[in-house]
């Protein structure tokens, strides 16, 4: 399989986050609106100046005219994106493409969700007309799967384990507290965690990501025009995306322990941009914290810690805000919710932030010690039948 | 002659407790169990699970040309409830399907199609339901029984029987009723005595035996103070009546007489014999006589009704079995409700959904549901279709879903291993949410997940594997 990646070929030159939450007042248009002008603010483009516009919504509507109609975007291509959770982040990875195939000079990458409207706390997703075989259960339930499958194979305990699942929210709450745009500013208690409510498995209320609206953007033009708009450009440095053939259901070599779509994004990531060793490599990573047992295993998955010492490393605290590699030095999907076409891009707004040096109060410190490559993961589907995004941005070339 | 060549009956998990009733309404109930259909389970599906056990212990080779089903509270009118029990147990298309629904005496009719000649089963099921604290509530069971016919390695033949016709309005009720409503118990028993006695004397004279000869006696009806009355009208020997299981079951209604035959012949010794009394708008009698093949088949045989009288759950409470019934609407889930199957696909997969067909691949590779591409090989079109329904599993991991919408909530969900390949994920039932866990063995049952818009979504759950034979 070719992959050859575009490393150092395009460049971030502006970004936009709105706040994530519970946004009554605020429409998808008015979001589109908001982290739109942000990011060209960011940049210190127009909108006329952009040529192209990606549009990341998994339902929020449907057509690039979703985009067009808002902003009143004058004939220009719109492309809606769709692919589960990792939306946000395919409409990020083929706007780069396009600027890195000469088509277009400046684009743009935006992506948003309207989850509030639905009337329902959880997420809600229509399906195509089915036969009424398809399992119904609801997302917690198909990732909590992984909690008793990892306890079974390495021997850890399951009050243990909980511990770690706790570790892992209290980690990411943590984080969000010191970030104005999260929707959960609080620090959480870990017997606050521990003690929530039971969704599905061993999974409390706490171990879930929230529900909210929110929208982010990013303006991409090629690598060598990067600095006639910022002296601090991101490089894209790996985009990488691979649907699984959906086999952990029929496959009993599967062993819910893993994401065998994300071992591969990842090997072709760091393929792409050169890594060897991420966890020392890496100023920071931003992953897909859906529920805590998904970030447990997607330290492994992505090569952050050897196989079955994942939850060590969590109770050790090396993916604390101050430790080995920041996790989630945002807060994650667990103070943001999960708006699905945005977090892929809010991910990104997060390296942004950190490695330019603008993150504040949670600014990690490795990026002053010289690390500065960021990775940003995003996952749709559920364990052994998923989609996985990998993507390392660095400010530097070569 | 054709004659009873298989049988088996299904009697669900769940019990309830008399006591609950009373404990919850301050009167009525009464004492013992009362068996209860669970919340995804209908007639429709409780005949396949009998269906299943029959066939599992027919004679090689046994298929039916011919499926007769039969109730008085069918799940679908107007379309064939028995289309939907063929096809969950894998008959051909060549054999018939057809119902006789709607009053409890229709199981005679299906009986009497499938005993007239040739490979044929007959279906008999029901659920009983009264208003809450009325004696069909506490009295009555549900329950199903299949029974096959042949010719040949028969290990139950027919040699007599009777009828009586009449009409009186003694027990009615108008379609989409849940209760049925009585006349005054005395008139019920003035008016059935008198039908039952000829009958049972027809028979006799026809026969040349007498009443007494019988080893057993098996006397059903929904009217309990004439099928009560009825051992002594007829002049049978009192040891001779069969025990009707209303201490555990409770009275299955169209099912109650076939249940009771299977429990009979499991325990009936070669020779004996078998008299069968139904009091329904009349009386029907039949006189049987087991054969020597009875020892051969108890080698095959699935679960006994009384291994499944044995395994059970009775502490059912009644604000759950009200729920069950539709008798009590609960606040649902704040989630959307499930989409109504669509029937184009429910067509085109029918296979899948009603018959649990994979596909085998050339390495043997086991997809679940059926995939025309292998994921092994990627050959496209070259696999097998392989039943999945009576193959045993394990479960690799699972869950407790406390979100999902569900009429009882929570929904169990785990990942299964079948014996000998392929894996599946589906919802668990019949199982206590509490004590699952990886390496737990499980077998396939045939439930109705959810109905919708009135289409009721039939597909296969796992629950933890059920007692056999004792």
């Amino acid at each position: 399989m070719a992959s050859h990646g575009i490393r150092d070929k395009v460049a971030i030159i502006g970004m936009g986050c709105t706040n994530f939450g519970e946004h009554w007042d605020k429409s998808t248009d008015d979001m589109l609106v908001e982290s739109s002008s942000a990011a060209l603010t960011n940049a210190g483009v127009r909108l006329d100046d952009i040529d192209a516009f990606w549009l990341g919504t998994m339902g929020s509507g449907l057509s690039g005219l979703t985009l067009s109609r808002p902003l009143k975007i004058q004939h220009k291509p719109v492309t809606h994106v769709e692919n589960y959770c990792a939306t946000g982040s395919e409409a990020f990875r083929n706007a780069c493409y396009a600027v890195a195939s000469g088509a277009y000079d400046v684009v743009m990458a935006i992506g948003v969700e309207k989850l509030k409207d639905s009337g329902y706390s959880g997420l809600v997703v229509g399906a195509p007309a089915h036969d009424g075989t398809p399992l119904t259960v609801t997302a917690p339930a198909s990732f909590s799967f992984l909690a008793p499958a990892y306890a079974k194979k390495y021997g850890v305990d399951p009050v243990e384990l909980k511990e770690v699942l706790t570790r892992i929210a209290w980690k990411n709450h943590r984080n969000g507290a010191l970030n104005p745009r999260a929707q959960f500013r609080k620090e959480v208690s870990k017997e606050t965690i521990s003690c929530s409510p039971i969704v599905a498995g061993p999974l409390g209320i706490f171990d879930c990501s929230g529900v909210s609206d929110g929208s982010a953007a990013a303006i991409i033009v090629r690598a060598e025009d990067a600095h006639k708009y910022t002296d601090k450009p991101l490089y894209v440095k790996a985009l990488s995306f691979v649907a699984g053939p959906a086999d952990g259901p029929i496959d009993p070599s599967y062993d819910y322990t893993s994401f065998d779509e994300v071992v591969h994004s990842a090997v072709d990531a760091y393929k792409q941009a050169g890594i060897t060793n991420p966890r020392a490599e890496l100023a920071m990573a931003e992953v897909h914290d859906c529920f805590t047992p998904t970030e447990l295993v997607l330290m492994e998955d992505l090569g952050f810690s050897e196989r079955g010492y994942g939850w060590k490393d969590v109770l050790d605290g090396s993916f604390d805000l101050d430790g080995e590699l920041p996790v989630n030095p945002d807060g994650g999907l667990k103070s943001f919710g999960h708006p699905i076409g945005a977090s892929g891009l809010r991910m990104l707004f997060e390296c942004w932030t950190q490695l330019r040096g603008e993150a504040g109060a949670r600014q990690i410190s490795s990026v002053a010690a010289g690390k500065n490559k960021a990775l940003t993961h995003n996952l749709g589907g559920s364990p052994g039948a998923c989609v996985s995004f990998v993507s390392v941005v660095g400010t530097e070339l070569g | 002659m054709s004659g009873i060549v298989s049988y088996g009956a299904y009697i669900p998990y769940w019990r309830l407790q008399r006591s609950a009733i009373g404990a919850a309404l301050g009167s009525g109930g009464g004492r013992g169990t009362r068996s209860v259909a669970s919340y995804d389970e209908d007639t429709t599906s409780m005949a396949v699970e009998a269906g299943r056990i029959a066939l599992a212990a027919a004679p090689s080779g046994f298929v039916p040309h011919t499926l007769w089903f039969a109730t008085a509270t069918p799940a679908y009118l107007d379309k064939t409830n028995a289309t939907g029990i063929h096809a969950a147990l894998a008959l051909p298309d060549w054999a018939g399907a057809f119902d006789t629904i709607g009053s409890v005496r229709s199981q005679v009719a299906a009986m009497m199609g499938a005993a007239s000649g040739g490979p044929q089963i007959a279906l008999v099921s029901d659920i009983r339901v009264g208003l809450p604290g009325g004696g069909d509530e506490s009295n009555g069971g549900d329950a199903a029984a299949a029974i096959c016919f042949g010719d040949q390695n028969v290990i139950c033949e027919q040699f007599g029987g009777a009828f009586a016709t009449a009409e009186f309005v003694d027990r009615w009720r108008e379609p989409g009723d849940v209760a049925s409503k009585q006349w005054e118990e005395r008139f019920g028993e003035y008016a059935y005595l008198p039908l039952v006695q000829q009958a049972f004397q027809r028979a006799l004279d026809s026969t040349g035996v007498s009443a007494a000869s019988f080893d057993h006696v098996i006397i059903s009806g929904l009217h309990g103070r004439a099928a009560k009355a009825t051992a002594k009208a007829i002049g049978v020997r009192p040891e001779s009546v069969a025990d009707d299981l209303s201490a555990t079951i409770g009275n299955s209604g169209t099912a109650q007489a076939m249940v009771n035959l299977c429990d009979v012949l499991d325990r009936a010794e070669p020779g004996q014999t078998i008299a069968v009394v139904i009091l329904a708008d009349g009386a029907s009698v039949w006189f049987l006589r087991a054969t020597p093949e009875l020892a051969a088949f108890r080698a095959r045989q699935g679960a006994t009704v009384a291994a499944q009288i044995a395994s059970t759950r009775d502490d059912l409470t009644y604000a759950s079995y009200l729920t069950w019934r539709g008798l009590l609407h609960r606040e649902p889930p704040r989630r959307p409700e499930p989409d109504r199957p669509a029937a184009p696909p429910s067509l085109r997969r029918n296979q899948w959904k009603f018959g649990f067909f994979g596909s085998r691949d050339e390495t043997g590779f086991v997809h679940l549901p059926p995939s025309r591409v292998s994921f092994g090989t990627g050959e496209i079109d070259h696999m097998e279709p392989v039943r999945m329904a009576d193959v045993q599993a394990t479960i690799a991991t699972y869950t407790v879903d406390r979100l999902a919408y569900s009429l009882s909530p929570p929904v169990v969900a785990a990942v299964i291993d079948f014996d000998g390949g392929g894996r599946f994920q589906c919802e668990l039932t019949d199982v206590d949410p509490d004590r699952v866990k990886i390496g737990d063995r499980v077998e396939m049952t045939f439930r109705r997940l959810y109905t919708q818009d009135g289409v009721h979504n039939y597909f296969w759950k796992a629950r933890p594997i059920r007692g056999r034979a004792e």
